[in-house]
């Protein structure tokens, strides 16, 4: 399997900047539909999931740094307190980069088990603030994180194929 | 692996643990300013500026296919639907005149009363229309953004409602946008009067989207299921007299020292697109200019007991 996985790597091209800010763009604009009652509860977090994406993929290059603006971006849309985001977008791609090859080294339909601590950890972290700032908390909030595991999969598989399209014609 | 990773090649700056370090820091400041302070808000509004009109395009992306089936289905609508509708609308506004007609009648007859009164004459306030733009997408918020800011001169503290009662209050202003927080944001609270008995008691947002708690309210006092509460207008925000709420459940445990009262609100929270803004501010300036002669006219004892 591994093997396998290895020889897929080979083929993706190299991520441009352009392809991974169109990436994050859409999210936030998939994250800011209007979302509304219980759906708003479900929703997965486009952003965060992106996000583990490429700071599992490409460590290097997609850091905490841009994960922290990123936040800096939804907290500024969602009106929620500067740095509520950020903070858990931050902690969020720390540990996507700490444990990218870990994560990498599982099958893509592993990998949403693999990924889910990391996301109730940041989900974890957003709360804890509203909790300290606001003193109330509610735990639907937690199920974004269900929802956003399991997109994982769909979602890390088509950004694979719209990375490997061009060398297709190539593999021949 | 652990060897290849001990290794440097490359510089890569600072090791993940660092930066994580340093930008938890920051934003652990950012939140400490912003909740301490107001120094963030020039900021907020800059960075808003580009993102507020991409909201707006997420909004409409999603919307915009409903529209267009409405406009297409009135296009198709029959011609004797429409004629029927236009009796219907006929006959409506025919009682609509009558009652106006009335009120007109109660109005002046109001103004004499009040007038006789010596009361403080609080004339209608100052309205505009706005309409909903987005809706808060955050679980833990009940937020909505309008599509009028402070370039048509909405303040902070202003009051939104539907035709029906009150529906929140704007927070936040944008130059072309504002911030409005519905009344069943968590512990969010409305000065309220029941109408029946005049019994006066606040009213908590419960964070859920049809309920209102009425807190702190005696086992013995006198609520029935389906009382009216309006607003007592005692806190200088909500102008007195519009409608918030119903009750819609009593639970009297003598266990508790306090009743547990749920309502739901009267005006649509979630439902209307066109909002009203009432300024109810206005009346606060007035107050000032009228304390001087009360304090001449009135002994000591008096001016404690105004305050």
């Amino acid at each position: 399997m591994n093997e396998q996985i290895s020889k897929d790597q080979e083929f993706l091209l190299p991520a441009s900047s352009t392809f991974i800010f169109l990436s994050m763009f859409v999210a936030l604009m998939l994250n800011w539909l209007p979302w509304n009652g219980l759906w708003l509860a479900l929703r997965p977090d486009f952003v965060a999931l992106i996000l583990l994406y490429w700071c599992t993929h490409k460590p290097h290059r997609i850091g905490i740094g841009i994960a922290w603006i990123l936040g800096i971006f939804a907290d500024v849309g969602d009106s929620s307190f500067f740095g509520q985001h950020a903070l858990s977008y931050s902690v969020l791609a720390f540990g996507g980069i700490l444990l990218h090859r870990r994560i990498q080294m599982f099958d893509v339909r592993e990998q949403p088990l693999q990924i889910f601590p990391l996301l109730v950890i940041s989900y974890a972290v957003f709360a804890l603030v509203h909790w300290m700032m606001r003193g109330n908390n509610s735990w639907e909030f937690f199920l974004g994180t269900l929802t956003s595991a399991l997109l994982w999969l769909p979602m890390s598989m088509m950004l694979q194929s719209m990375r490997r399209s061009r060398s297709d014609t190539n593999e021949l | 692996m652990d060897s290849t990773q001990s290794f440097r090649f490359f510089n890569r700056g600072p090791s993940p643990i660092a930066r994580l370090i340093f930008f938890a820091l920051l934003s652990l400041l950012l939140l400490f300013i912003d909740a301490r302070y107001k120094h963030l808000e020039s900021i907020r509004s800059i960075l808003a500026f580009p993102i507020q009109p991409l909201q707006r395009l997420a909004t409409s992306i999603y919307t915009q296919p409903g529209v267009w089936w409405n406009d297409l289905s009135t296009y198709i609508d029959s011609q004797g639907n429409l004629a029927h509708e236009n009796m219907q609308l006929r006959q409506q506004q025919t009682v609509y005149a009558a009652q106006l007609l009335q009120m007109q009648v109660l109005q002046t007859e109001n103004i004499q009363l009040r007038k006789l009164l010596d009361v403080a004459q609080h004339t209608d306030f100052p309205m505009q229309m706005a309409e909903i733009v987005y809706v808060e997408r955050d679980i833990f918020k009940r937020k909505v953004y309008i599509d009028k800011g402070s370039q048509k001169n909405i303040a902070a503290g202003q009051v939104v409602m539907d035709e029906i009662g009150v529906i929140g209050q704007v927070t936040r202003i944008y130059p072309w946008m504002s911030e409005v927080t519905l009344i069943t944001d968590k512990d969010h609270a409305v000065p309220i009067q029941v109408l029946r008995t005049g019994l006066r008691a606040v009213v908590f947002g419960s964070g859920d989207i049809s309920t209102l708690s009425l807190r702190y309210m005696p086992l013995s006092s006198d609520l029935q299921v389906g009382d009216v509460l309006v607003t007592s207008g005692i806190d200088g925000t909500y102008p007195p007299g519009l409608p918030v709420a119903k009750v819609t459940q009593i639970e009297r445990d003598p266990a508790y020292p306090f009743a547990r009262i749920t309502c739901s609100p009267l005006a649509g929270v979630d439902q209307q697109r066109q909002l009203m803004i009432i300024s109810g501010l206005h009346k606060l300036p007035e107050i000032p200019a009228e304390e001087p002669r009360l304090i001449e006219s009135k002994s000591k004892k008096s001016k404690r007991s105004k305050q």
